[in-house]
């Protein structure tokens, strides 16, 4: 995006950066559907976007459905390319073409697990296949080595013959995971990994990532929707508005002091344990706009409570804001500092 | 952090038994198709032992015999024994059902697999070839093909595999558009493996089972086109015995002889009853899913 | 569910669901499911994925998918037992009395009907509108429930709509002729947490207006906390808590309850600790003699293996199928 982005203050190099990453894809080639409508036909996934995991780090991902976030795990998994900006590895330029080595490295959790898992390979030959492809034990250690793995995820030894049909959601998603560091990478991209589990498993599993993160020292990208989850389990967040981020900071600060109206808004959205009411100033109306018609000046503009006639000419572009307190905290929003004097409600006031 | 974990798995799991599959010889489809079929391949193997008749030669004085201890069946036109005959047109019309079924199979799934997972040009041209070949009948495909290469088996191994192998390539392009979906193909993509890899050893255990089980009623298919074949005069040359020309040679007894044109038919339909049940049996084995 | 409640709208007593196998022997799916919900009343069924508490809200309708039936029990409306009703008259109920709203739209919406002809098939087959007040009434129907521009949305098709609007649709189709009763299946698990509010608050504010009765089946504790004043707990087809849903929060009285609420991450109190429920549900074919749950709780003893423990008065307005019941008596924190 813009040069103005002041650098957050890291000493380490970052594990993954993106700068200035856009992906469109372009609403079908066919006749018939350049006849169809006279909208516009490019669909803008990403629309420059900065971020970089740190070593070690959970960073979360949040938005809705159209925000990107899912467009950005695929391009940073390799599944896909980005229209332009780049990808760099500890500060590397990327190699232009996928390689064994580089896929390694970053590998992927998904949300189903019961599509994630090939339904004919035990789990045994599943975990073997990986480890001689890339070399990660001589052969006569294949068999120790899977067993380490699935003692890892909280699996044993006697899965190792067994078909992914005879496990339940929780377990595939332990088998997703032990496959997934088989190659002992250093990025693990998790998209959605609980939300299709039942809440009594998913906390089992966002152990696991937690005991992982420690024991593998790995950098865990979490891409989620729901925020007590996010709360629970990572360390910074980064909210996404249809292709861009519009607010980063660490978990404790963003959710105390939230500095954009989006992220306010979701805060203000999510069903509550203890309280009854929400803070109504918040709530956004309408459903978000659709990638292919992102609004002119900033893209919340059209659902924000704040908005002005600034915000319908100017695209802010994402500023570090937390000078006074000291915390770092990035923030996409012209209004950020007026949104700061409006209090979140206080859970506490209502027990009795 | 990693012992706590592992503690609640030991309580956490799951007893893999109570999810166990059925084995295969509890799967009463396959069981009967098993045995239907397997007789049938061991009478059309046996038949010289099991038969003291010759299936060609005349014995013109004992010409339409009606049943008799003799000859259980009772004897054609020509004086020879219907069981015989019965039990070596089970030879001809087994083999080429079988392996008429092969190349197309083969070449069918190959084109199908490649057009599915690559897409492309290749797809579009592929898909073109099988709408041309789907445009014609069936059978107008095969009898003009005979009619064009002369009757005898070779032509009809040729005629079938140019005409049936489109069937395998659709079934296998629809199964790797859903299989090259599926996040198992896009992790087994990150974890590094090549094109080949995945095609081969990780989708095609997935795809190939819909194919087989396709085959199986093809065989059946390719059978009744044999007979039709052989109805028809198109078939294998007389005097072999073969259950298409049995049947049409004898129709014209249907009054006096009806066992002589009903017996080859009642066995058309018994092989593709086990066949049937063979390729039931099959697609419930091979779908792990299917088996608890 | 409170026991001093006059006469409900609804009423399901002792309602088993199950297959029935050739031979006679049946596998039941949901034991002995009973409660009542009051006019105006809301209530929240939670349970997690195979609890039976889908097959109860869709028994209650009379959509049980094939081969699963109602092995016995009772399902009052208005004192009529829906069961042993001819077809007939069921029929007639549902729409003008009873409505349903689905998790997801897009495969409860028919495809090819212009959502707004939808709206109005209802009010015109049940309260014998002509098709032009109908067809008002459904544009009516639409702006009431949020939607923009709902004299141009009314004649879109379900695919030209997004998740939250085709579920605003299906809620003015369920509400169009004015039900005293709504059942609502997961409704906003397949929508964004934005969405989801918004929906939510649509319903709340359907049912003040109205006096709508609710019966809101889902997996999420918070939405129940967000909508529903009363709740019942199942698991492996039993009731195994009931009561007011802030109660029943505060001071669980059933292991199973408290292992939900343990495990799921409250938004309020990150620092807490989730605690996840060892073990798995049992299988339908196999549950356990005794307790269903009994495998995975930690308050577990001797005769919970014996015998299933009934549903009984644990407190004043709170039911719990726990024989060590009394030994749950912390507050939560």
């Amino acid at each position: 995006m813009t040069g103005a982005r002041v650098a957050a203050p890291t000493t380490a190099t970052p594990m993954l950066r993106v700068s200035a990453l856009t992906k469109s894809y372009s609403r079908g080639t066919s006749l018939l559907s350049r006849f169809g409508s006279g909208g516009p036909s490019t669909l803008k996934a990403l629309d420059g976007v900065d971020l970089e995991l740190r070593q070690g780090e959970i960073l979360a991902l949040v938005g809705e459905s159209g925000s990107g976030k899912s467009t950005l795990a695929k391009i940073l998994v390799g599944s896909t390319t980005a229209t332009s900006g780049e990808v760099s590895y500890r500060g590397a330029e990327p190699t232009t073409r996928r390689d064994r080595e580089s896929s390694r490295r970053v590998q992927m959790v998904f949300q189903d697990p019961y599509s994630s898992l090939n339904p004919r390979l035990p789990v045994g030959r599943m975990l073997a296949e990986l480890l001689l492809l890339h070399k990660i034990v001589p052969r006569r250690e294949v068999r120790a080595e899977s067993i380490r793995l699935l003692n890892l995820v909280g699996l044993e030894e006697d899965v190792l013959g067994a078909y992914p049909s005879q496990f339940s959601g929780g377990q595939r998603q332990r088998l997703a995971i032990a496959r997934a560091i088989a190659v002992r990478p250093d990025v693990l991209i998790a998209d959605e990994p609980v939300s299709a589990l039942d809440v009594s498993v998913q906390a089992t599993i966002l152990d696991l990532f937690t005991s992982l993160r420690a024991e593998l020292g790995l950098s865990i990208l979490f891409v989620a929707h729901n925020l007590a989850v996010v709360q629970h389990l990572s360390d910074r967040v980064a909210v996404m508005y249809l292709g861009r981020i519009v607010e980063l900071a660490d978990t404790a600060e963003i959710f105390a002091r939230p500095r954009h109206p989006y992220t306010r808004a979701l805060i203000d959205s999510i069903p509550r344990m203890r309280e009854t009411s929400v803070n109504d100033a918040f709530e956004l109306d309408g459903e978000p706009p659709s990638p292919y018609d992102v609004p002119a000046g900033c893209r919340f503009h059209p659902r924000c409570a704040l908005a002005s006639e600034i915000c319908f000419a100017t695209d802010p572009p994402l500023l570090q804001i937390g000078r006074q307190t000291g915390a770092p905290h990035e923030s996409a929003c012209l209004k950020a500092d007026e949104l700061a004097t409006i209090p979140l409600p206080d859970p506490a006031q209502e027990l009795p | 952090m990693t012992t706590a974990v592992v503690r609640a798995s030991r309580a956490m799991r799951r007893p893999v038994r109570s999810r166990a599959l059925k084995p295969w010889y509890r799967n009463g489809t396959l069981v009967a198709g098993l045995v239907i079929v397997g007789l049938l391949v061991l009478v059309a193997l046996l038949a010289p032992l099991l038969t003291p008749y010759d299936p060609i030669a005349q014995d013109l004085e004992h010409a339409l015999a009606s049943p008799s201890g003799a000859h259980w069946l009772g004897t054609d036109k020509y004086g020879r024994d219907v069981l015989t005959r019965l039990m070596y047109g089970a030879r001809i019309d087994l083999r080429v059902g079988f392996l008429a079924v092969l190349i197309p199979f083969v070449v069918g799934s190959v084109l199908g697999a490649l057009a599915g997972y690559f897409g492309g040009w290749f797809d579009t041209v592929v898909m073109r070839v099988v709408d041309v070949f789907f445009a014609f009948p069936f059978y107008v495909l095969v009898i003009v093909l005979v009619f064009v290469l002369g009757a005898g088996e070779s032509s009809i191994y040729l005629a079938i595999a140019t005409v049936s192998w489109v069937s395998y390539a659709k079934i296998l392009r629809g199964e790797l558009l859903v299989a090259k979906k599926q996040d198992w193909v896009v992790a087994a993509r990150l974890g590094g493996m090549s094109h080949g890899r995945i095609l081969l050893r990780h989708i095609a255990p997935n795809v190939l089972s819909q194919a087989l089980i396709y085959a199986m009623s093809d065989i059946v298919m390719d059978i009744m086109a044999i007979v039709t074949l052989g109805y028809l005069g198109l078939g294998i040359a007389p005097p072999t015995a073969e259950w298409g020309s049995m049947i049409l040679d004898g129709q014209e007894f249907i009054t006096t002889q009806w066992q002589q044109a009903t017996i080859p038919g009642l066995a058309v339909v018994v092989t593709s009853l086990g066949l049937s049940f063979l390729g039931d049996g099959l697609s419930d084995l091979l779908t792990p899913e299917r088996r608890r | 569910m409170t026991p001093e409640s006059g006469t409900p709208l609804l009423s399901v007593q002792g309602l088993t669901i199950g297959l029935r196998r050739p031979g006679g022997r049946s596998v039941a799916i949901v034991e002995d499911v009973s409660f009542d919900v009051d006019p105006g009343q809301r209530l929240g069924i939670v349970g997690e994925s195979g609890s039976g508490k889908s097959l109860t809200l869709r028994a209650v309708a009379g959509l049980l998918p094939r081969g699963v039936e109602v092995l016995s029990g009772r399902v009052e409306f208005g004192g009529r037992d829906l069961l042993t009703m001819p077809a007939k008259g069921r029929r007639a109920l549902m729409g003008p009395q009873i409505a349903m709203i689905f998790q997801e739209p897009m495969t409860a919406l028919n495809p090819v009907m212009r959502v707004g002809d939808q709206i109005a098939e209802g009010p015109r087959r049940h309260l014998g509108m002509s098709a032009k007040e109908a067809g008002e009434l459904a544009v009516s129907m639409m702006a009431r429930t949020g939607i923009p521009d709902p004299a141009r949305r009314a004649k879109a098709y379900p695919h030209e709509l997004s998740g939250g609007l085709r579920q605003r649709i299906m809620i003015a189709m369920a509400v169009s002729c004015g039900p005293r009763l709504l059942l609502c299946d997961e409704p906003t698990t397949a929508l964004d947490v934005t969405v989801q509010l918004q929906v939510l608050k649509l319903l709340e504010k359907l049912c003040d207006d109205t006096g709508a009765s609710l019966v809101f089946v889902t997996h999420d504790l918070a939405v129940v906390n967000q909508t529903c004043s009363e709740l019942a707990v199942m698991y492996a087809g039993h009731i195994v808590e009931a009561g007011r849903v802030k109660d029943t929060f505060r001071q669980p009285r059933h292991p199973y309850t408290r292992g939900l609420l343990e495990s799921a991450p409250d938004f309020d109190r990150p620092e807490r600790e989730l605690i996840p429920i060892p073990g798995f549900p049992p299988n339908v074919a196999d549950r356990p003699a005794g307790c269903p749950f009994a495998p995975r709780c930690g308050y577990v003893q001797d005769h919970c293996t014996e015998a299933v423990p009934p549903l009984e008065q644990v407190l004043p307005g709170r039911l719990a199928a726990c024989y060590e019941s009394d030994r749950l008596v912390e507050v939560l924190a």
